[in-house]
């Protein structure tokens, strides 16, 4: 594999460093190692003062662990983010109408693009959706999409979260702690702030508000409480938005209508930003052994008296299959190619496909179609024989369940390890926000890293940490 | 607010205010059974049965072992009202309610709760400045929600949970010197009895107080009036149950809701504003205090139905 492209220093480790981290790369100049080591501390300390932790599901001993943050911010330049972004509106937009279409008249379907088996059989696709319209004809009101770079101009989608995709409280957080340690940094930079993502999301929160909620749309986050892995950031962003977090005792239904549980008696729900699954949130119409949601809420939902965030059933638009189809799905709806294209992806549900990712598994990254957070994945190159044969059992037994890639040099980023700078492999995490009224994006997204040396798993479950994301714009373009 | 949220809200503040409490009983149990003529456990055994943690004590009740108490109160956590056990039901009351205390509020009681492991086992040389430790916590929790909270009604029944439970722990820590034996009948009134009042008074931070309201000697007469009749004495029974129509009067006022818990707590403030010192050392203080437990906690329960806990 070829040494991969470095976000500060370009193709070939150069002695210049990339447009954007030119000013950056000076400053460093001036900073001791031991000064940087002692930053790092300060932050993990104001973390794990503040909280800011999230749990490791089958790992009892650590049952509240920090995020990783590295200091070392990853910079873009605007330049790229703007191409970035445009490609981002065009994607969402397609995987809005993509499930609009899906769970109404069929015509990508129709026009043969996608397989029917593939719709129909895929435990994502919730056919209880196909009656119900969410209020304003939006779907996936978040969408996380994950972001590679192999290359100076080369960023591909790597995967689409279009469920509850987590993470943005860390892109806030780690901005704040930088400023908090680098205030001199910060000033000699012009980055875009992230700082009104919570009002940016509030509003698009109100502006799907079911038609008939009148006047002032009440809207509450759900979480499934505490001991959920990401409870830090749910109670997070119910106080940025100035919300009542509710978890599903909270919450009762009357008439057809969500009502929350006050010290003032009976209030009335409007939009429910749900941070729980979809197999969760009603337990007489999904799983009917969950505790966490809120029996009849789908109800409620069919006859259009609350909005529900994301929508149940757009789970089906971050299938890894279904991403395979991705660049046709957005040419079907825009009319347009795809700005940001995919990684080349091999279907093992094919006969070829499987043979030649069987063939070739220690060269492939191989998933789970419905997979999340990193589990349920081989690496093969850095995978031992065992694992790669054990895993080789799994694919023959269950092909349709996986798809494969081939293993990306995905970008590096100079990391403060313990034996000082050195590079690690980074994705890019932007969340686009779509209400009633377009599509909003925070610049930048969250940076995630994966800390360990070679290591190209960035998930948080999975021993990666995150970095502030900076998108400036007073830099020379190109170096 | 959710109710839930005011639930968690209305314990945080209980359980600050018991983890407190524990620690000045213990305080107090310490100094009494220093005194000359102590048999050395019987502060202690006082404090355990004024903390009313009996039921959930594995060992002899009778014939109290001291540091198997001492760590039962303050280490336990099958023991619900241990300091460990506050702690950490106040942390993870305050984290499920994230939303509705401020990042202060939150801050205290996370970094106590990741301290407490070090305190723990520092507590072994050194019992004081443990004890000292989780005063020092409280009164940052306090000084967090003073600082910081908005006047609306996470405030409201932080502090209205901090109010009930502070007045249930001054009729307790009164009762604790009830419960203490004097070696023989002539020491009432002679030098042990002062020295035990003078570390009740200590533990409870109102030697100068005292001081200041009364301008005779200390004497057991006094010490009860301040604890219970003075409002001036923010301890005091009086004090307490001022507060507390106080914050049921606001939420009163923003609910609209006007039901048994408004009805009881004024009750309690009657019981209090129509006696005297006097009346109560007639009637017996035991049963005065004893009584007066019953209703608190009633009106404990009568607030959790009023505002649908």
């Amino acid at each position: 594999m070829k040494k991969a492209f470095d976000e500060m220093w370009g193709d070939w480790g150069g002695e210049d460093p990339r447009g954007p981290y030119v000013n950056f790369a000076a400053w460093l100049e001036d900073i001791s190692n031991e000064d940087l080591n002692l930053r790092k501390q300060a932050a993990e300390h104001i973390f794990r003062k503040t909280g800011i932790t999230f749990a490791v599901y089958s790992n009892e001993e650590a049952e509240e662990r920090i995020i990783p943050f590295d200091i070392i911010p990853r910079i873009i330049s605007g330049k790229e983010w703007d191409d970035l972004s445009e490609g981002l509106i065009q994607r969402v937009n397609a995987i809005n109408m993509f499930l609009s279409d899906i769970y109404g008249s069929r015509e990508i379907m129709k026009a043969g693009i996608l397989p029917d088996d593939l719709i129909y059989s895929n435990p994502q696709f919730r056919l209880q959706m196909t009656n119900i319209n969410p209020p304003h004809d939006v779907w996936a009101h978040i969408c996380g999409i994950d972001i590679v770079r192999t290359g100076a101009n080369d960023f591909y989608v790597l995967e689409d979260n279009a469920r509850t995709p987590s993470g943005v409280s860390y892109m806030l957080e780690d901005r704040e702690a930088m400023e908090r340690l680098f205030p001199n940094l910060i000033e000699k930079h012009k980055i875009r702030p992230v700082e009104h993502y919570p009002d940016a999301l509030h509003r698009m929160l109100r502006s799907v508000a079911p038609n008939n909620c009148g006047g002032d749309p009440r809207c509450v986050v759900m979480t499934p409480g505490p001991y959920n892995s990401a409870f830090y950031e749910h109670s997070f962003l119910a106080d940025h938005i100035g919300v009542e977090l509710v978890e599903g005792h909270d919450l009762f239904v009357r008439d057809r209508q969500v009502f929350m549980r006050s010290t003032n008696g009976p209030l009335k729900v409007d939009v429910i930003y749900r941070r729980v699954d979809d197999d969760f949130i009603d337990p007489l119409m999904f799983d009917p052994n969950s505790m966490l949601g809120l029996p009849g809420l789908m109800d409620c939902y069919a006859a259009g008296n609350v909005t529900i965030v994301n929508a149940p059933g757009t789970g089906i638009a971050d299938d890894k299959a279904i991403y395979s189809y991705m660049p046709e799905i957005v040419k079907f709806y825009t009319g347009k190619d795809a700005k940001l294209p995919n990684v080349e992806t091999y279907r093992c549900r094919e006969a070829d496909s499987l043979k030649y990712v069987l063939d070739n598994l220690p060269e492939l990254v191989v998933k789970l179609v419905d997979g999340s957070g990193g589990y349920g994945m081989l690496v093969g190159p850095t995978s031992t024989k065992a694992q790669i044969e054990d895993f080789r059992k799994h694919l023959i037994a269950e092909p349709h369940r996986f798809i494969a890639q081939p293993t990306l040099a995905l970008s590096t980023c100079p990391t403060l390890t313990e034996k000082g700078l050195a590079p690690r492999h980074v994705d890019l995490r932007p969340f686009i926000l779509t209400g009633s009224k377009g599509v909003e994006i925070v610049p930048g997204g969250l940076t995630r890293v994966a800390l360990t040396e070679g290591s190209l798993v960035v998930n948080s479950s999975q021993g990666g940490g995150t970095k502030d994301t900076w998108v400036v714009d007073d830099i020379v373009e190109g170096a | 607010m959710l109710s839930r949220a005011a639930s968690s809200l209305y314990w945080m503040g209980r359980h600050i205010e018991r983890a407190d409490f524990t620690a000045r009983l213990i305080d107090a149990a310490i100094k009494f059974d220093m005194l000359p003529y102590s048999d050395g456990q019987s502060g202690l055994k006082s404090a355990f049965d004024a903390a009313g943690v009996g039921n959930y004590y594995q060992g002899d009740c009778q014939n109290l072992d001291k540091n198997a108490v001492l760590d039962f109160m303050l280490f336990d956590e099958t023991n619900p009202s241990s300091i460990i056990s506050c702690f950490a039901k106040a942390r993870h009351d305050a984290r499920s309610v994230r939303t509705a205390v401020t990042r202060e509020v939150f801050e205290t009681l996370n970094e106590a709760w990741i301290g407490f492991a070090k305190k723990r086992k520092d507590a072994k040389k050194d019992i004081n400045s443990f004890l000292a430790w989780v005063e020092e916590i409280a009164r940052g929790y306090d000084g967090a929600i003073q600082r910081t909270m908005l006047r609306s009604e996470p405030f409201w029944f932080a502090r209205l949970g901090a109010a009930i439970e502070r007045a249930d722990n001054t009729a307790r820590l009164l009762d604790v010197k009830y419960h203490v034996l004097l070696p023989r009948e002539d020491y009432v009134g002679g030098p042990i009895d002062h020295a035990q009042w003078t570390a009740l008074l200590r533990s409870v931070s109102a030697e100068t107080a005292y001081r200041w309201l009364y301008r005779e000697g200390l004497s057991s007469r006094n010490v009860a009036d301040m604890m219970i009749f003075r409002d001036v004495m923010p301890r005091s029974l009086a004090a307490c149950v001022l507060e507390i129509n106080l914050l049921l009067g606001r939420m009163r006022a923003q609910t609209g809701l006007n039901g048994a818990a408004d009805w009881q707590a004024r009750q309690l403030q009657s019981k209090i504003t129509t006696t005297n010192i006097e009346n109560v050392i007639q009637y017996g203080l035991h049963e005065f205090l004893s009584e007066f437990l019953a209703d608190n906690n009633n009106l404990g329960f009568s607030i959790a139905e009023q505002f649908m806990f």
